[in-house]
């Protein structure tokens, strides 16, 4: 584990056209990291999450990414995500091609990429138009004990995997708190684990049954106070959910997303910059 | 429905709540489906377990959460679990009685889509995706549905079939090996619709006072069937009422709080 300034751990470890997984399910994600990768202008980035969130609205609708791998696109309790449908229904910035999940499917490709196994597996084999995708590559296979159906779906081993956590350790161990998602196992199963965390501390003082990430499957941290705004951190600060709202008007026409990214991300030094000028931080 | 005394949203509601009975293990999603689970939660139901996909169980929030993975769910939770064990260890499991759910479109045998709307290269509209909905709808032991009842989105055949209901009917569900017994209600803004006991095809059950039959059947894409006996539903009482309206305005102003990050000088 190296600690190094979020802008050198990007650069060093997110590269053009890599498999990238931002996770964090509604809770501590990456938008510090997101934004740097948006800052350093990375191209065809397979993107990887759960929920594409407002993290991934912004990097498709800047031109980051190639492909999306996903299970749910909306901007929850809000509606779309504008820029993802743009990207989908009028391939702007740039056309986007979708893998599509199940939570559920996704839940057992991130278990089994983390497990180093070739596919996860869930019970039962729906009837489902999902079948039918194109970019589709889960299988019906019947289970050699009981020939129950199964459905089999590719495990998932990003490049790259980037967290936001609570607290890191003196040595480099790193503590996660409250609603994980499936970040846990995004992690275990990248060849790169980058994380950004609220706080170093001496000790972490976790409950033995603790989520903490060995220093050791690390690559690199950054301390980035706030680095989960407007999501949230357990313990730290609550997700912002007016802005959640507001992003709705915001992303919904290009000209006034792009004039957001450009003041509050291109044209700010970093995320504490960003905090302030959004006036969430003194 | 002039006799109405709320609104489309709070009398489905309320009447979703209605269908939880106590102590039932509910998989509960965000917006109208967790507002009736915590309706339910604070009149008749106080046992009702609500587990939501982030991995909050038996979560007891004062206020409605915006997203399904809210701070307020993991703070008021009996535990919380990593996600893939959400979907392994409770609903593949079968430890949930009921699922709630939404979509964009219903067909006659309850099969939804939350995928797109057009072709799916070329989509008119990019929903949302599939989400937690196909395994809740096989793995439920049953599934609440909440949808507005209109033309559009009660269609006789789906654009996308996303999540599977009784597929094409007449115990084509059961024959296909799905362990949960699918949709046994469709609450809507007009009434109820469930299906029928042999072709499995939702037919109307239940209509709110002052709602004709042939409004709901303009409401809908197929020729709607009706059940043996029409129940003529009950509008909310006062109470039950003024506490939903109560959750809604604690909720808008707690999410209407401004966020404030320390940031070290």
């Amino acid at each position: 584990m190296q600690l190094l300034p979020l802008a050198d751990a990007i650069a060093a470890h997110v590269r053009d056209g890599h498999s990238v997984a931002l996770e964090g399910f509604t809770h501590l994600i990456p938008f510090a990291a997101a934004h740097e990768i948006i800052r350093q202008q990375r191209r065809d980035l397979h993107l990887i999450r759960m929920t594409p969130d407002l993290v991934y609205d912004q990097m498709i609708g800047m031109g980051c990414a190639a492909r999306l791998t996903f299970s749910w696109g909306g901007n929850p309790g809000v509606g779309s995500l504008h820029r993802l449908r743009d990207a989908v229904e009028e391939a702007w910035p740039r056309p986007l091609a979708l893998s599509e999940f199940t939570h559920a499917e996704m839940a057992v490709a991130y278990q089994a990429g983390a497990s180093g196994l070739p596919c996860g597996i869930l019970r039962h084999f729906a009837e489902s138009d999902l079948w039918h995708l194109p970019q589709r590559r889960q299988q019906m296979l019947r289970c050699p004990f009981t020939d129950a159906p199964l459905t089999a779906v590719p495990a998932i081993n990003p490049d790259v995997t980037i967290l936001h956590a609570q607290q890191i350790d003196a040595a480099g161990n790193v503590l996660l708190r409250g609603i994980l998602g499936a970040a846990k196992e995004a992690a275990m199963g990248a060849r790169c684990v980058l994380v950004t965390v609220e706080e170093q501390v001496e000790t972490l003082r976790a409950e033995v049954n603790a989520v903490v990430l060995p220093a050791w499957v690390i690559t690199a941290a950054s301390v980035v106070p706030g680095g989960a705004y407007p999501s949230y951190a357990h313990g730290y600060y609550a997700r912002d959910n007016g802005f959640y709202r507001a992003w709705d008007e915001i992303a919904r026409e290009r000209q006034t997303f792009t004039a957001w990214m450009r003041a509050q991300v291109l044209e700010v030094a970093d995320h504490a910059a960003q905090l302030r000028r959004l006036g969430v931080a003194a | 429905m002039s006799g109405s005394p709320c609104t489309p949203d709070e009398l489905m509601t309320v009447t979703a709540a209605h269908q939880l009975r106590n102590g039932a293990v509910c998989f509960v999603g965000i917006g109208l489906p967790s507002a009736a689970c915590n309706l339910a939660r604070l009149t008749h139901a106080p046992d009702i377990v609500l587990i939501y996909e982030s991995g909050t169980v038996g979560t007891r929030p004062a206020v409605l959460p915006l997203s399904i993975g809210d701070g307020e769910l993991a703070e008021t939770a009996t535990c919380v679990v990593p996600l893939p064990e959400i979907f392994a260890h409770y609903l593949q499991r079968g430890r949930i009685d009921v699922g709630f759910l939404g979509a964009a479109q219903i067909d006659r045998f309850g099969n939804l889509n939350s995928t797109v709307i057009g072709d799916y290269a070329q989509p008119t509209v990019r929903l949302p995706g599939s989400g937690g909905a196909p395994e809740i709808m096989t793995h439920a032991r049953e599934v609440l549905i909440v949808m507005k009842q209109t033309p559009r989105s009660f269609v006789s055949r789906l654009e996308f079939r996303t999540s599977c209901g009784y597929l094409e009917g007449s115990g084509a569900r059961r024959a296909s090996g799905s362990p949960g017994a699918g949709p046994r209600a469709v609450i809507t803004d007009l009434g109820i619709l469930r299906p029928n006991p042999q072709t499995e095809e939702l037919q109307l059950c239940a209509l709110y006072p002052g709602v004709t039959v042939e409004a709901a059947r303009a409401a809908t894409g197929w020729p709607l069937q009706l059940a043996a006996e029409l129940e003529v539903l009950h509008y909310p009482q006062p109470a039950e009422l003024a506490c939903l309206r109560d959750l809604q305005a604690r909720t808008r102003a707690a999410h209407a709080g401004p966020v404030h990050i320390s940031l070290p000088s």
